[in-house]
């Protein structure tokens, strides 16, 4: 707790300087502060500090307004009331041409339509293949370092998954769209070159060493008390791992998982080369290609002029992806801190 | 211990997991590295693309990336010592704004990228350069609410706050207590304990999240599609407000743009060589810097 001591503001910690000593603690209003006779400018470097400090509240702050301060004039334009009807964004409908109510994300069709479900549902098919590669991937690997690996074993795998972690998105992207589609077309013979499998492969590249970092600090930090208790009662190492570590180390596994998810639903570079939206436009064909909502904003956001209806409902699509993210690392954190919590206190 | 049949299945299925991944990522690196060799040269690294993008070099995308997380660094990094040091050394750990600035930084990480690029183009292009062309020029073209380099950065600046946050505060917990104690019990003001003990201590682990925060927004194209990088730009960037090549881009745009992307395989595989090269460079300075001034703090 070496910040608390620091913290004239505490009462019981106060630095004791000889200068302060003199004085009772200050009243717990001020953080900053520290000394009656403090020279002027530690003051003014101490206040840009603490106002240097707010940056990180007030960047969310602002990527919240003014992405939304460019979608929400969508509520009032009469602009954009004549192009789209704000139901049409969410409800299937039956347009000209189609014989039952559908739901379609067409920007230049005539009329154009605007419906943003198939995108979540393209963004959600990919994420769930991921996950489905990059869960057990991740949490196997996890296990297998933390409970069976040989230290030396451990000390190059944790470098090297930090090297993963490390390689550039678009690079992922083209490592799927180059090698792994062809790969994969020529062992699976599949119809698209580039489709939800492929992205998905690559998209599993950057949450595997997520999970598997918070995977493996949760694994690591079951206390050993629980596990030595289970091998004294005669219990075989595996029964240890699987019925004792692995239920206890739960929570921060689900953690990784959670922001694993999120980290997945919100890249771009990846599913914007490799998941072949740009050529297919039949949205519904879910077995072939799909179209994302990070892959549809990177794709379409340049051809579109400032204020138009279209824009306007490519910055509502960043603001709910703004806000699922949001949501899902507010989850991952409560747990992991909730761990953290529970474990210091054993 | 002696391990049953069981524990060698469970051992085998995990192992197995982790050659998935160490085959998948061999895979990768090996492929890159095969392909891309053999097209580095000295032309490749310092001349212009040709008009089919595809001959001549990246040099402007070599230096559109180095100039852009440059600007980057000169933005970001303060902002993110000033969090860690008030984070670690003045705000207790319990406080409201602690709290507050703490989950700021944490949701900050998990914000998709792209989610950047709209910010930058909303916030900074749209906002804070409209702006200034609306108050300082009368002439209806945009000098300042147009994408550019200094947008573009800053966007940039931004995304990587949380990793020069995180390590550098990383950096200032390590630093031992009796340091701190011992500069102000000799009567010094926490401002010079911080100032003349705490950071010069802490050099290495704050310059290791620089470095980390640089190769992060090296690699990052999302952000910057609509807030800057340019297809082809015919000359380097040398103002503020001009638009520049990046790597990355380079390789998304010769790659899904190109109209014929077998014959830009070389030079896609030479480029992505070089940001590989880049990124994964920095990484392990990046490491190296950590583990020395971890030994060095080491009693």
């Amino acid at each position: 707790m070496n910040e608390r001591v620091l913290d004239a503001a505490e009462p019981g910690h106060a630095p004791t300087t000889r200068r302060q000593a003199a004085f009772p603690p200050r009243p717990a209003k001020s953080k900053l502060a520290s000394s009656f006779h403090t020279p002027l400018w530690h003051r003014v470097a101490e206040r840009t500090i603490a106002i240097l400090a707010m940056g990180a509240i007030a960047a969310i702050a602002l990527i919240f307004v003014f992405i939304a301060r460019e979608a929400v004039p969508m509520f009032w334009e009469a602009e954009f009331a004549e192009e789209v009807q704000l139901r049409d964004l969410f409800v299937a409908k039956e347009w000209r041409g189609y014989e039952e109510p559908v739901f379609v994300w067409q920007p230049v069709g005539e009329p154009s339509k605007f419906n943003v479900v198939p995108l979540f549902v393209g963004s959600l098919k990919v994420t769930l293949l991921a996950m489905l590669m990059s869960v057990p991937l991740g949490i196997g690997c996890a296990m297998f370092v933390a409970l069976y690996a040989p230290r030396a074993v451990r000390e190059i795998v944790k470098p090297v998954i930090e090297l993963l972690a490390g390689i550039p998105s678009v690079v992922l992207g083209f490592f799927a769209l180059m090698v792994v589609a062809s790969w994969a077309q020529a062992t699976f013979g599949f119809r698209f070159r580039l489709n939800a499998v492929v992205a998905a492969v690559g998209l599993a590249l950057t949450i595997v060493p997520v999970i598997f970092t918070i995977a493996e600090d949760a694994i690591q930090s079951v206390p050993k008390t629980l596990t030595e208790a289970a091998l004294a009662l005669g219990a075989r190492k595996y029964q240890v791992a699987l019925r004792v570590v692995l239920p206890a180390a739960i929570p921060g596994i689900a953690a990784g998982v959670v922001l694993g998810f999120g980290r997945a639903i919100g890249e771009t570079m990846i599913v914007l080369m490799a998941s072949g939206n740009a050529a297919v436009m039949e949205l519904f064909d879910f077995s072939t290609s799909v179209r994302t909502v990070t892959a549809t904003i990177a794709a379409e956001l340049g051809e579109v002029a400032q204020g138009d209806p279209h824009w306007r409902v490519l910055f509502l699509l960043g603001v709910m992806l703004f806000a699922v993210t949001f949501v899902l690392n507010i989850i991952g954190d409560l747990v992991i801190q909730r761990l953290q919590k529970k474990l210091t206190a054993t | 211990m002696r391990y049953t049949k069981k524990d060698w299945v469970l051992a085998g299925l995990t192992g197995m997991s982790l050659v998935v991944i160490l085959l998948l990522l061999a895979v990768l690196l090996g492929q890159i590295a095969w392909h891309g060799a053999p097209v580095i040269s000295a032309e490749f690294l310092t001349e212009s693309p040709g008009a089919d993008m595809i001959s001549g070099g990246i040099w402007p995308a070599i230096y559109g990336t180095v100039f852009m997380t440059l600007l980057m660094t000169l933005a970001g990094v303060p902002v993110g010592i000033a969090t860690a040091i008030f984070l670690t050394e003045y705000a207790s750990p319990r406080s409201r704004t602690a709290k507050l600035v703490r989950i700021a930084v944490n949701n900050l990480a998990g914000v998709p990228s792209i989610v950047f690029g709209l910010f930058g183009l909303g916030f900074f292009i749209i906002f804070v350069g409209g702006s200034m062309d609306a108050l300082f020029y009368d002439d209806s073209r945009p000098v300042w609410g147009k994408p550019s380099i200094l947008w573009a950065s800053l966007t940039l600046a931004v995304l990587t706050l949380p990793v020069v946050i995180v390590t550098t505060e990383e950096a200032l917990r390590q630093v031992p207590r009796e340091l701190r104690d011992a500069s102000l019990a000799l009567g010094a003001t926490r401002f010079q304990t911080v100032y003349k003990i705490v950071l010069p201590n802490a050099k290495g682990g704050i310059l290791t999240g620089v470095i980390l925060a640089v190769s992060r927004g090296a690699g990052e194209v999302a952000p910057i599609i609509f807030c800057g990088a340019a297809n082809f730009v015919p000359y380097l960037p040398t103002d503020l407000r001009d638009m520049f090549m990046h790597l990355g881009y380079h390789v998304y745009a010769l790659a899904t743009q190109s109209p014929n992307v077998d014959a830009a395989r070389p030079t896609l595989f030479g480029t992505v060589l070089v940001l590989l090269v880049l990124t994964f460079s920095l990484n392990l300075l990046a490491v190296i810097i950590r583990s020395r001034s971890r030994a060095a703090l080491r009693p």
